[in-house]
């Protein structure tokens, strides 16, 4: 069974459709890219994926938890997908440590301790041990957003999900980001990105989806996707972006 | 007896500043409570409760806190309670205080950006977990300021309790004007009373707000 199942969902901001009949499945392990203008609906996708934003219509399935239903414990489904901001959105009263022990010890009932150990291998893991009581003002940009990453893989999350998350960077601090992307690619994470970077997309990602105003409007393995694009929105869009 | 305005008369006045101070405290107390309930029932996502809120707020802050008092004071005997005005006022202030910091408090609330509730959220903390792990500990820092500069005003506003017989700082300097006719000696030392509690909370609430724009 697939662990992400989109089945013809809709999302609307009142009257304006902004994802329409979108259906997508990924498979453990797969490393989807999205790409696509912005307004085009793809960080809106991420968003209902893990139920930060309601749909109107359709079903989303992450392993075996319908996210769209009442019944569902979002809390539940949350531990399963982790999300990845733009923003960072580290919570700047508290130390890195405690970022990332926070979710964990309130919903999965660890101790402090316990907790700080695990923080320590996700700091580990994204190469910023020494930071484990240092302050997400003390850090910069790329530091921060591999805490966030950090923060989010605590939860042990089975599907990843990170939207632009080298974005708001500045170049020379994107390539830490992706070096961490890489080792949790390499790792066999089922990761879904929104990005901009498709250099990385080329060489990582296993299927690329194109949507285009509310649409996928092509999907297909990455590498060859790029290479030679089936639709002439693909094309154009690949032509704005690479030039 | 008419007598002279002396040292004596100005220790009375220091006395009767515990039951300025004391209705403060209380009032401080009681308003918190409910500032807070306030301020949470605002920044809820159910709109009843935050219909319930903004009535409250607007009702409050709508009324003069002199007709709140004799309202509770004279209202007071209408239900069959004796008729203190201790009561009244610690009842009337904490009501009055309990609009106006739950306002402060929601404004601090809001001030936090939405940001950080969704990745509250995205972690799987629920709404009580966000309000009290990321949301509040961030706020508390940008309300102290403005909630020091309202118990200024709320040691202030406690000599209305005068009005209804409370002996607090005010009344005891209408009394001791009653005994001296020297209204002026007496409320410029009541004034001055007053002004040296206040004074200091005042450099204190400028410092914590030069405080919270400096750097952490």
């Amino acid at each position: 069974m697939a662990l992400l199942e989109i089945d013809k969902i809709t999302k609307r901001f009142g009257t304006n459709t902004v994802l329409d009949d979108v259906s997508l499945t990924v498979d453990a392990g797969e490393i989807i890219a999205v790409i696509g203008r912005s307004g085009s609906g793809k960080s809106t996708m991420l968003r209902c994926i893990n139920g930060l934003e309601p749909i109107q219509g359709g079903r989303i399935t992450v392993d075996g938890m319908q996210v769209n239903d009442k019944a569902t414990d979002l809390r539940k489904l949350r531990q399963q997908v982790g999300i990845v901001f733009q923003s960072y959105n580290l919570f700047p009263h508290l130390s890195v440590s405690r970022n990332i022990t926070l979710a964990p010890t309130l919903i999965k009932g660890i101790t402090e301790a316990e907790g700080r150990e695990i923080a320590r291998e996700v700091l580990q893991r994204v190469g910023l041990e020494e930071k484990l009581d240092a302050y997400p003002d003390q850090l910069s940009g790329g530091q921060q957003q591999r805490v966030a990453i950090a923060r989010s893989l605590a939860m042990r999350p089975k599907l990843m999900l990170f939207d632009e998350i080298t974005s708001a960077l500045d170049p020379e601090l994107t390539g830490e980001v992706l070096k961490v992307l890489e080792d949790m690619a390499k790792s066999g994470m089922t990761m879904i990105l929104v990005t901009h970077e498709m250099g990385f997309a080329r060489r990582f990602g296993s299927r690329l989806v194109f949507m285009h105003e509310g649409r996928i409007r092509e999907e297909g393995p990455a590498a060859a996707t790029l290479a030679e694009p089936r639709t002439q929105e693909l094309e154009t869009f690949l032509g704005a972006v690479l030039h | 007896m008419i007598r002279e305005f002396g040292w004596v008369d100005v220790l009375y006045l220091v006395f009767a500043m515990r039951w300025t101070l004391a209705l403060t405290a209380t009032a401080f107390i009681g308003g918190g409570l409910i500032g807070l309930v306030i301020a949470v029932l605002r920044v809820s996502r159910v709109w009843p409760l935050q219909a319930i809120a903004v009535l409250y707020v607007q009702a409050i802050q709508g009324t003069p806190l002199l007709v709140l008092l004799f309202v509770f004071f004279f209202g007071l005997s209408i239900v069959g309670l004796p008729v203190l005005p201790w009561i009244a006022a610690a009842l009337a202030f904490s009501i009055y205080a309990g609009a106006f910091l739950g306002e402060i408090w929601r404004g601090a609330l809001d001030a936090i950006p939405k940001t950080q509730w969704e990745a509250g959220s995205a972690l799987g903390l629920g709404f009580g977990e966000q309000l009290r792990h990321v949301i509040m500990p961030q706020a508390i820092r940008m309300a102290i300021p403005p909630t020091v500069g309202f118990l200024v005003q709320l040691i202030k506003n406690t000599s209305l309790a005068a009005t209804i017989g409370f002996v607090e700082l005010t009344r005891e300097g209408q009394l001791t004007t009653a005994s001296t006719f020297q209204p002026f000696a007496v409320y410029l030392t009541v004034a001055f009373l007053y002004f040296l509690t206040c004074f200091p909370l005042t450099q204190w609430s400028r410092h914590l707000e030069r405080r919270s724009y400096g750097p952490a």
